[in-house]
C-alpha cells in the first residue's frame, strides 16, 4: 500500500492542527471555547477517517458527534450558564505537576511504544475490504457476525435515552404556586419595592433595547431589569443617558 | 446370644421414680419416699426374674442382650444403646439393686425428719439407674453414660447438705478428682476405637487377640486411671474420706458397697485387656497393693466413725484390685470380696448411722464406748460386719479374702512373696483398726458428752442391717461352696487353667492369715480395752502418727503438686491470653486502623484526584508492556 | 508516509484528554476531555483497521460511537441534575464521598 503525497500533506497540515486544538481545550478559560475546538478536533478526525478509506464512520462522524453530540453540550452549557468559565488556578495541591509528569510519562511511554510496536505485515490497505464500497462493506459485518452486539447496543441506546429522561425529571414536592399565591407572597416579604416584580427592559425608558436598564419610578436605573448574561458579560448600557430630567420623589400616603 | 425385652425395666423402672420426683417437686413429698423405695424394690424383682432365667439356660448361652436404639450413626461409627446382661453384670445387677432397696427402707426412717427427704430419695433412684446402666451396657461408651451418671448422683449426694460449706466442698472434691478418672476412661475409649475400632466389649474382646501390644498397654492404662478415679485408688483415693460428708446411707450404699467398686467392674469387665497387657495387669497389682495399705493406714488412725470406715473400703478394694490384677485366677475372687463387702460393709455403715442416730449425730468414736448395752441389735450386726471384715471364719469376709492373699502368693516368684506379704501385712492392719472402732465404739469405758442418751433405733433401721448382716454372715460360704461363683463367672472372665504351683498350700495361708489377724485384734484390745481412752485425741504423739492422721500427707500431696502449679499455670494462661492472644488481635487492629488512616489522607473526596489515581494506575500498566516487550 | 502516523496522533489526542480529566473542574469541560479519548481510541481502530485491511476496527468504531452516545447522554443529564440541586458544575464541589 502506497500512500499517496496528497494525503500525507493533509496529514501534516491537519494533525499539528488537532493536537494544538486539543490542548487548547484545555488552557481556554471559557467552556464554550472548549467546546467549539473539541468540534474542530472531531471535525479533523472526519477527515482522517475519510482519508483513511472509513467513509461511513466519517460521514457519522461528522453527524453523531460534531452534529449531535457536540450540539448537546453546547445545549447543556446554555443551560448551566454560557459564562461560566473555570478558574485555572489548581485548589487541589500538588495535583497539577503531578498530572503534567503523568502526561509526559504517558505519552511518553505510549510514543515509545507504538515506535516499537510491529503488527507482523506491512500495511495493507482497504481497497480489497472496501470493493463493494464501505457502507456495503460494514452492513455485511454488522448484519452477520456484529448483529448480536448490534442489538445489545440498540437496547443500551433506548435505555440510555430513558435514564436521561428520568434523570432530568423534576419531581415537585409542592404545588405549582398560582399566580395568585405568589402575588401575594410578594407584599407579603415585608419590602415593597419588590412587590411589583422585577422591572421589564425599557420600562420607563426613552429607549427599549435589551441592554437598557428600565427606570425605576424616582428615575434610577434599575439593573436587576437586565439580563444577568449581559451584565456579567459587561454588555450593560449606562442609563444615565436616557435619565428622566426631573423626578418628583415625594410620596404621599393616603390614610 | 439371645435377646430379652425386659432388661430395660431394670433401669426404666428407678429412673422413672427420680424423674417422677424431681418433676414433681414438693407434691410428691407424702409418698415420694415410698415410690422410690418401690421403684427399687421392683428393680429388684425384675433382677430376681432376670436371674431365674439365666439359671434355666446353660452357661454359654445365659447373656441375654437387649438393643434399645441406634445411638450414634456415623460413617463406620455406628453405636447402639444396648444393654447386656450376663453372669457378671447379674451379680452387679442384684447387689445393686438388692442392697439399694435395704438402703432405701433404711432411709425412711433415717432421713425422717430431713425436709428434703424427696430430693434425697430422687438423687438415690437416680444413681441405682445410672449404676444399672454402668453395669448393663455392652460397650465402653454406653458404660460410659452410667459412669459418668454416678458420678453425678454422687455428688449431689455428697453435697446434699450443701448449707454447709465443707460438706459443698467435699462434694466438689470428689467430682472434680473423678473427672481425672472419667478422662482416663475417654481416652481409653477414643484409642479402642482409633486402634481396634469399635467400644463394644464383644467387638473389644474379638480385636484384641490381633491387637497390638502397645494399643493395649495404653487402653489398659487409661481404664486403670478410670478405675483408680471411681474407686478411689492411689493415687485419686483422696476424696473418699471427705465423701463421708453425705448422709450416712449414701455412704453406706455408693461410697462402701456399689459405686466405688466400678473400678473393679470396669478392670474384670476388660479383662481380656488387661490379660493381654501384662505391663498394664502389673500396674493394676502395685495399685492394688499400695492402696489396700495406705487406706489400712490411714483407718488406724481416724477418729471420725464414717472416716474410719471409709478408709477401711478404700483398703478393701485395694484388695480387689489386686485380685483383679492378678489375671484369670484372681478375676473372681476379687469379685466375690467386691460382693461379701458389698454386704459386710454397708452393714456396718448403716450400722454406723445407727449410732449416730443415737448419739445425736456424734461421729467421732472418742466420745463413745460402752454402747454395746444400749445398743444391743447394732452391737451384734455390727460385730458380725466386723468379723467377716477381719476375716474371721466362717464369716463372707475369710473366704474372699483368704482367696486373694493365697492367689497373691500363688501368682509365683518374688512379685507372689512381695503381693502376698502385703496382703497380710493389710490384714493384720485391718484386723487392728477394725477391732479399735470395735472397742471404742461398743465396748470401751462409755465417754458420752452429756446430754447423750444412747438408744436403740427404730425397726425400719435395724431390720435392713439385720438382713445384711444375715449376707455378711453366709455369703463367703455360698460363694465358695463347690466354687459356685468361680464356675459362674468363667464363661465371662475366663477359666484358671495353666496351674500355677502353689506356693503356699492353701491351709498354711489361711494359718498364717489368721495369725496376722490374732496380732492385729491383740494390738488392739491392749491399746484400746485394757488401757483407758482418752474422749479427746492425744496431741502429744510420735510423728509418725501426726503424719497417718493427716491421711499419709495426701491432701499436701495433691495441694503441692496439683493445686498450686495447676493455679499458676492457670495465671500464666491468664495473662498470656491477655498479653499474646488479645495482642495479637488488637494488634491486628491497631495494624489495620494505622493503614486505614494513612490510607485515608488519600480519599480527599475531589473526583479529579481519583482520575489521576487511575491515571498513575495506566502509567504503570503501559510501563509494565513496556518493559514486558522490551 | 507511514499510516503509524496515525497511531502516533491518536496516542497525543488521548494523553491530552487524560490530562484533561484531571486538571480541569467544569464538569462539562471533564466530559468533553473523555469525549476526546473516546475519539483518539477511534481513530485508533480506524488506523488498525486500514493497516490489516479488514473493517472489523471500523465496526468496533462504529459501537464505540454509539456507546459515547448513550454516555453523553446519560452524563449530561447526570450534570444537569447536580447542577439544578448544586447551583454549580464543577466536580470539586461535589465532594461529599470525603464526609
Amino acid at each position: 500500500m502506497v500512500i499517496q503525497t496528497p494525503e500525507a500533506i493533509m496529514f501534516w497540515f491537519l494533525a499539528p492542527l488537532a493536537v494544538l486544538s486539543a490542548l487548547g481545550m484545555l488552557l481556554v478559560k471559557k467552556a464554550v471555547h472548549s467546546a467549539l475546538l473539541l468540534a474542530w478536533v472531531m471535525i479533523t478526525l472526519a477527515i482522517f477517517y475519510i482519508a483513511q478509506d472509513a467513509l461511513f464512520l466519517g460521514i457519522v462522524q461528522i453527524v453523531v458527534y460534531t452534529g449531535a453530540v457536540m450540539m448537546l453540550f453546547l445545549f447543556i452549557l446554555m443551560l448551566v450558564g454560557v459564562d461560566s468559565s473555570d478558574s485555572l488556578t489548581e485548589t487541589i495541591p500538588g495535583l497539577r505537576p503531578i498530572a503534567i509528569t503523568a502526561a509526559i510519562g504517558f505519552g511518553g511511554l505510549l510514543t515509545s511504544l507504538i515506535g516499537r510496536a510491529t503488527l507482523g505485515r506491512s500495511p495493507v490497505g482497504l481497497s480489497q475490504a472496501n470493493a463493494e464500497g464501505n457502507v456495503q462493506g460494514l452492513a455485511v459485518l454488522l448484519f452477520s457476525d456484529y448483529v448480536w452486539p448490534f442489538e445489545v447496543v440498540s437496547a443500551l441506546l433506548i435505555t440510555a435515552a430513558l435514564g436521561a429522561m428520568v434523570l432530568a425529571h423534576h419531581q415537585r414536592t409542592v404545588a405549582r404556586p398560582t399566580q395568585r399565591e405568589s402575588s401575594i407572597a410578594r407584599f407579603r416579604l415585608g419590602n415593597l419595592s419588590s412587590a411589583a416584580g422585577l422591572p421589564g427592559p425599557g420600562v420607563f425608558a426613552r429607549h427599549n433595547a435589551v441592554d437598557v436598564p428600565a427606570l425605576l419610578p424616582d428615575g434610577t436605573p434599575a439593573p436587576t431589569s437586565i439580563s444577568a448574561t449581559l451584565k456579567a458579560r459587561g454588555d450593560m448600557l449606562e442609563s444615565g443617558q436616557f435619565q428622566l430630567d426631573v423626578v418628583d420623589t415625594t410620596v404621599v400616603e393616603e390614610k | 446370644m439371645s435377646t430379652s425385652s425386659s432388661l430395660v425395666y431394670l433401669i426404666a423402672l428407678p429412673l422413672f421414680g427420680a424423674a417422677t420426683l424431681l418433676l414433681g417437686g414438693r407434691r410428691t413429698d407424702k409418698w415420694g419416699h415410698l415410690l422410690a423405695t418401690g421403684m427399687a424394690a421392683s428393680s429388684f424383682g425384675v433382677g430376681l426374674y432376670q436371674l431365674s432365667e439365666m439359671l434355666g439356660r446353660s452357661g454359654e448361652e445365659r447373656a441375654v442382650t437387649q438393643k434399645l436404639f441406634s445411638w450414634i450413626a456415623v460413617g463406620n461409627f455406628n453405636i447402639d444403646a444396648a444393654l447386656l446382661l450376663d453372669q457378671l453384670s447379674i451379680c452387679f445387677v442384684l447387689l445393686i439393686t438388692g442392697v439399694g432397696t435395704l438402703i432405701h427402707i433404711y432411709s425412711i426412717a433415717y432421713m425422717e425428719h430431713d425436709e428434703n427427704r424427696r430430693r434425697f430419695f430422687a438423687y438415690l433412684n437416680l444413681f441405682i439407674a445410672s449404676m444399672l446402666l454402668l453395669v448393663l451396657g455392652n460397650s465402653y461408651l454406653n458404660l460410659y453414660v452410667g459412669w459418668e451418671g454416678v458420678g453425678l448422683a454422687s455428688y449431689l449426694l455428697i453435697g446434699f447438705w450443701n448449707q454447709k460449706p465443707a460438706y459443698a466442698t467435699a462434694s466438689k472434691k470428689a467430682f472434680v478428682m473423678n473427672r481425672v478418672g472419667d478422662m482416663g476412661l475417654s481416652f481409653a475409649i477414643m484409642i479402642a476405637f482409633a486402634t481396634l475400632g469399635t467400644t463394644t466389649f464383644e467387638g473389644v474382646q474379638e480385636a484384641s487377640h490381633h491387637a497390638s501390644e502397645a494399643a493395649l498397654t495404653a487402653i489398659g492404662i487409661m481404664l486403670l486411671v478410670a478405675a483408680t478415679g471411681k474407686s478411689a485408688q492411689f493415687p485419686l483415693q483422696a476424696w473418699l474420706g471427705d465423701a463421708m460428708a453425705g448422709p450416712t446411707p449414701v455412704s453406706a450404699l455408693i461410697h462402701a458397697a456399689t459405686m466405688v467398686t466400678a473400678g473393679v467392674y470396669l478392670i474384670v469387665r476388660s479383662n481380656f485387656i488387661f490379660d493381654a497387657a501384662p505391663t498394664a495387669q502389673l500396674l493394676v497389682v502395685i495399685v492394688g497393693a499400695i492402696t489396700l495399705i495406705f487406706g489400712a493406714l490411714i483407718g488406724t488412725a481416724k477418729d471420725d466413725i464414717k472416716k474410719a470406715l471409709a478408709a477401711s473400703t478404700m483398703s478393701q478394694i485395694g484388695y480387689m484390685v489386686l485380685g483383679a490384677g492378678l489375671g484369670p485366677a484372681g478375676y473372681a475372687f476379687a469379685i466375690m470380696h467386691l460382693l461379701t463387702h458389698g454386704f459386710f460393709k454397708a452393714s456396718m455403715f448403716l450400722g454406723a448411722g445407727s449410732v449416730m442416730h443415737g448419739m445425736n449425730d456424734e461421729v467421732n468414736m472418742r466420745k463413745f464406748g460402752n454402747l454395746r448395752k444400749f445398743m444391743p441389735i447394732t452391737f451384734v450386726t455390727f460385730g458380725l460386719g466386723y468379723l467377716a471384715i477381719i476375716g474371721v471364719p466362717p464369716f463372707a469376709g475369710f473366704y474372699s479374702k483368704d482367696a486373694i492373699i493365697e492367689t497373691a502368693f500363688n501368682a509365683g516368684g518374688v512379685k507372689g512373696i512381695i503381693l502376698g506379704s502385703v496382703a497380710l501385712l493389710g490384714a493384720a492392719i485391718t484386723a487392728f483398726y477394725m477391732s479399735r472402732v470395735m472397742i471404742l465404739t461398743f465396748t470401751s469405758r462409755g465417754r458420752w458428752d452429756d446430754n447423750a442418751h444412747p438408744h436403740e433405733s427404730p425397726w425400719l433401721m435395724w431390720l435392713p442391717i439385720a438382713i445384711l448382716s444375715v449376707g455378711s454372715v453366709t455369703a463367703g460360704f455360698l460363694f465358695t461352696r463347690g466354687d459356685a461363683l468361680v464356675h459362674w463367672l468363667e464363661p465371662v472372665v475366663g477359666g484358671h487353667h495353666g496351674e500355677h504351683e502353689e506356693f503356699l498350700p492353701a491351709l498354711v495361708v489361711s494359718g498364717l492369715a489368721l495369725t496376722a489377724v490374732a496380732i492385729g485384734v491383740a494390738i488392739a484390745i491392749v491399746k484400746y480395752q485394757l488401757s483407758d481412752v482418752d474422749s479427746i485425741a492425744p496431741e502429744k504423739v510420735s510423728a509418725l502418727t501426726r503424719f497417718v492422721r493427716r491421711d499419709l500427707g495426701q491432701d499436701a500431696f495433691n495441694e503441692a503438686v496439683f493445686m498450686r502449679p495447676g493455679q499458676s499455670l492457670t495465671k500464666l494462661l491468664v495473662a498470656s491470653d491477655d498479653r499474646v492472644i488479645d495482642g495479637a488481635v488488637r494488634g491486628i487492629a491497631r495494624v489495620a486502623i494505622g493503614s486505614g488512616s494513612a490510607l485515608r489522607k488519600t480519599q480527599t473526596g475531589f473526583a479529579r484526584s481519583y482520575a489521576a489515581f487511575i491515571l498513575i494506575g495506566a502509567i504503570v500498566l503501559i510501563a509494565g508492556i513496556w518493559v514486558v516487550t522490551q | 508516509m507511514n499510516p503509524y502516523n496515525y497511531l502516533y496522533v491518536a496516542g497525543l489526542l488521548f494523553t491530552i484528554g487524560a490530562v484533561g480529566v484531571v486538571v480541569r473542574r467544569n464538569a462539562i469541560v471533564v466530559f468533553m476531555c473523555v469525549e476526546l479519548m473516546l475519539n483518539a481510541a477511534n481513530l485508533a481502530f480506524v488506523t488498525f483497521s486500514r493497516i490489516n485491511g479488514t473493517l472489523e476496527g471500523q465496526v468496533t468504531a462504529f459501537f464505540t460511537m454509539v456507546v459515547a452516545a448513550c454516555e453523553v447522554v446519560v452524563g449530561l443529564a447526570i450534570i444537569v441534575a447536580i447542577y439544578r440541586s448544586r447551583r454549580s458544575a464543577s466536580v470539586d464541589d461535589a465532594s461529599l464521598l470525603k464526609r
